[in-house]
């Protein structure tokens, strides 16, 4: 492997590793928020002990969304050298503001908040976790507007005698259309986890420890998977519409995504295809009739290209090669990520079921069993299907790193050797490897801890001696 | 002037916060086995930065992405060129960011002593690898007519890079320990004045050597005044950490030493910018055509102008928010206040019977 295949395997390493961190804070950080909200409205122990024992699964993942995102900042420079010249004039501006406007926020509010417990007064200490959330979303929508611009590059003009790009409207780069229906898409996913991972741990509670905190435990159940629930549900819309955008900007990613190979009207949909090896004819395949086309175009009988004729479009225009991405990578991600999504959506619908009109489900029963192995795959589910989706939107940008500008070939950085590129990838896969195992061990042991106890300390101690709350 | 050069102004800003206030963080994470004896003690060591050392470290990102943003060369060419130091600072900063967080969520000893090593590990490298990356900096690295890095790993490490690696961990560990003196109570306290009285003088030796040797490869006015300031800070603060307090007849002048640590460490990073400019990246091959400056290295006027209005209007919105969290943190902290350990956690797998 040369070091742009490593460099590439390397950023999907990373990437993928960081984003199963980054949709449980941002969806975690708004849920942690709502609960201490209605804690504040009502009063009612239960949402304070919840708020504290999610916001303790929130902080412990949040730590490695942090250290993990730091490698992706540096990453560009260290990998990409020849990415970074040729897009830094557009592609940093969102880099910097997402640090300057988002991570400033989160860290420092995230701090107040962690050690801020009895040092600020109870409106204020709220409004810290809401502002961490809503720095979260800040964070995504920045670097989505710059993910977005690789994919559809707007606002820019092409300086031959600097060989790059460069900058011409600012608010066509944060108002790309990709960008301003992926957020939605993307956030919509990280509640969709988030919803997940708080109603199967609170089903885990119910089963395993029955009478103990139930009512809290219930309230868990109902807003984790609701929010599932209306995830789901927008992420089918979203989707749709980032489909429509897709086709219209990057038709071969829509034509990948399908394994089409040549042009129809009206297109099926195949929800499953045996094919040959290199992917490029099915054996056999389970299609819906004209599914397709409704994804693609929004109407039942539209056109949709084919890889073959849009191999030749782009051969015509951007001269010849191959502008193929692989398609049963793309194939096959694109199905999964709907697929593992919906049946996460099925999981959570099947909990609220199971408590519904304040039954819960009897422990030694079968079906109680598998409910509980259907718990174990709820939050990983989504996670799962996260990490496909971007597999998709950027194994289906192929062979391009900005569409139709750069091709993914020539980025690379020239100072960096094939040897440093695979000793950072040996750096990196020890440590996330053991770090994984130290999180996932910390996650399930707070998990299964229980909620904690929340009467106050005895007021008797004075001022100077009173222990923190929540110090390390 | 040039918006380019308010660019490179700016950018010297983002670093020097970045060493004023990681430096104290950074100094009490080397000092964590040093001036912590027992467990509690660590704790305390350990909440005195745990409300801020978050938001510091961001003082980096944005230092980073506003390289990217306003000089594009310049991330790329010192990016992928001193590539094993950053992997090694990003693997540091890794350890150090989930220790902090991770090391109190278990009980036991041998847990919490492997975090803690962590941290010592995840300050001591980042604090030398940077004063190796910007003495280089300044020095200057072989760059080809691509502006790409054509040495290796022991290019980097010259004996003057590894000078201002030593003057960087000498002092965050000073800055450090005057830090744990302002906001420790007790035997923590003193212990940390006299250690950053022994630490402040090697501090000063360092620094005073390693300007020294910069300003005699080459010296702007800007960079001696702005040198000699910083070594007159540094020994203000240093005096400062010797004079008894007005308040507590136990505790010495803590507040004016850290002003002039701070005040030291940012003169210094100012120096040295200051020796560099107008190159961002000189070469030490052809470095009239190879050198990158604020002029070949930079984005487009239009590009620096709006990242401009953002830092304006943003910039002063962030410092009045992490100078609020100062403020709500304020109070020192002794080992009375820290928590008992959490109530150990009930038998995992408790069944329903």
């Amino acid at each position: 492997m040369d070091a742009t295949e490593l460099a590439r395997w390397q950023f999907g390493i990373t990437t993928v590793y960081h984003f199963l961190f980054v949709p449980i804070t941002i969806g975690l950080s708004f849920l942690v928020a709502g609960l201490q909200t209605a804690w504040s409205r009502t009063g009612n122990e239960k949402w304070l002990k919840l708020t504290k024992f999610y916001g303790k699964l929130l902080l412990i993942n949040f730590a490695m969304g942090v250290v993990t995102g730091l490698v992706q900042e540096f990453q560009f420079g260290m990998n990409w050298s020849e990415y970074s010249r040729f897009v830094g004039d557009i592609f940093g501006a969102p880099l910097a503001l997402e640090a300057l406007l988002a991570f400033f926020l989160e860290s420092t509010f995230l701090g107040l908040w962690i050690f801020g417990w009895d040092k600020l007064p109870k409106k204020i200490h709220l409004a810290c976790i809401w502002i961490v959330a809503v720095g979260t979303v800040l964070s995504a929508y920045f670097i989505l507007a710059a993910n977005s611009w690789m994919q559809n590059p707007v606002g820019f003009r092409i300086n031959p005698e600097r060989g790059r790009a460069e900058l011409t409207d600012f608010g066509a780069v944060l108002t790309n259309k990709v960008a301003v229906i992926t957020l939605p898409h993307t956030v919509t996913g990280a509640f969709l986890t988030a919803g997940a991972l708080m109603a199967a741990v609170a089903m885990w509670h119910l089963v395993r420890r029955p009478g103990r905190d139930t009512e809290a435990f219930r309230s868990a159940v109902k807003l984790g998977s609701w929010t599932s629930l209306v995830a789901m549900a927008l992420l089918f819309i979203t989707g749709d519409i980032q489909g429509k955008i897709m086709t219209e900007v990057q038709p071969m990613k829509m034509a990948a995504a399908e394994a089409l190979y040549s042009t129809e009207q009206p297109a099926p949909f195949s929800l499953f295809t045996i094919g040959t090896l290199d992917g490029s004819r099915p054996v056999w395949s389970l299609d819906v009739p004209r599914v397709l086309s409704f994804l693609a175009t929004g109407t039942f009988d539209g056109r949709v290209q084919g890889i073959n004729d849009l191999q030749a479009e782009y051969t015509a225009r951007f001269g010849p090669g191959d502008y193929k991405p692989n398609i049963p990578v793309t194939y096959w991600s694109f199905r999964l990520m709907i697929g593992l999504g919906v049946l996460a959506a099925l999981l959570a619908l099947w909990a609220l079921w199971s408590i519904r009109k304040g039954r819960s489900p009897a422990p030694h029963k079968p079906s109680t069993r598998l409910l509980m192995w259907g718990m174990i795959a709820l939050p990983l589910l989504p996670l799962a299907a996260n990490s496909f989706g971007w597999i998709f939107t950027e194994m289906g940008r192929q062979p391009w790193i900005v569409f139709s500008q750069m091709k993914t070939a020539i980025a690379a950085s020239p100072a960096a050797s094939s040897g440093d590129v695979i000793t950072s990838m040996i750096v990196y896969t020890l440590l996330y490897g053991a770090l994984a195992v130290v999180e996932v061990g910390l996650l399930l042991h707070f998990a299964r801890a229980g909620l904690p106890d929340v009467t106050p300390p005895p007021a008797t101690e004075s001022d100077e001696d009173r222990p923190l709350a929540f110090a390390y | 002037m040039e918006l380019s050069t308010l660019w490179f102004l700016l950018i010297a800003l983002l670093f020097i916060g970045y060493f004023v206030l990681e430096g104290f963080d950074f100094g009490v994470g080397m000092l964590l086995p040093v001036l912590g004896r027992d467990d509690r003690e660590r704790r305390v060591l350990i909440n005195t930065i745990g409300p801020v050392w978050d938001g510091n470290e961001v003082w980096l990102i944005t230092a980073g992405g506003a390289m990217f943003a306003a000089f594009p060369e310049w991330y790329a060419s010192l990016f992928s060129g001193f590539y094993l130091p950053l992997l090694l600072i990003l693997l540091a900063l890794i350890l150090r960011g989930v220790a902090f967080e991770y090391r109190g969520k278990r009980p036991a000893a041998s847990w919490k002593r492997r975090w803690d090593w962590c941290i010592v590990f995840g300050s001591v490298v980042p604090a030398f690898l940077w004063g190796v990356a910007f003495a280089n900096i300044v020095r200057g690295v072989p760059l080809d007519a691509g502006h790409d890095y054509t040495g290796s790993l022991f290019t980097l490490l010259n004996l003057y890079a590894l000078l201002g690696g030593l003057t960087m961990v000498a002092l965050f560990l000073t800055h450090g320990a005057i830090f744990v003196a302002l906001k420790t109570t007790g035997d923590i306290r003193h212990r940390a004045n006299l250690l950053a009285e022994r630490l402040g003088v090697c501090a000063a030796i360092a620094a005073v050597l390693f300007l020294g040797v910069t300003l005699l490869r080459r010296a702007t006015p800007a960079a001696v005044v702005l040198a000699v300031l910083a070594a007159l800070c540094l020994v203000g603060g240093l005096i400062a950490n010797r004079m008894p307090s007005r308040t507590d007849p136990q505790g010495r002048r803590e507040g004016w030493a850290f002003a002039g640590t701070a005040a030291a460490i940012a003169l210094a990073v100012a120096s040295l910018f200051a020796d560099l400019y107008p190159f961002v990246l000189p070469s030490t091959v052809d470095p009239l055509t190879n050198s990158l400056t604020v002029t070949n290295a930079s984005s487009t006027p239009y590009t620096l102008k709006i990242m401009t209005w953002v830092a304006l209007v943003f910039t002063p919105i962030v410092l009045l928010y992490q100078g609020w969290t100062y403020w709500v943190f304020r109070k020192r902290i002794g080992t009375s206040q820290i928590p008992e350990e959490p109530a150990p956690v009930p038998a995992a797998g408790g069944r329903a019977t």
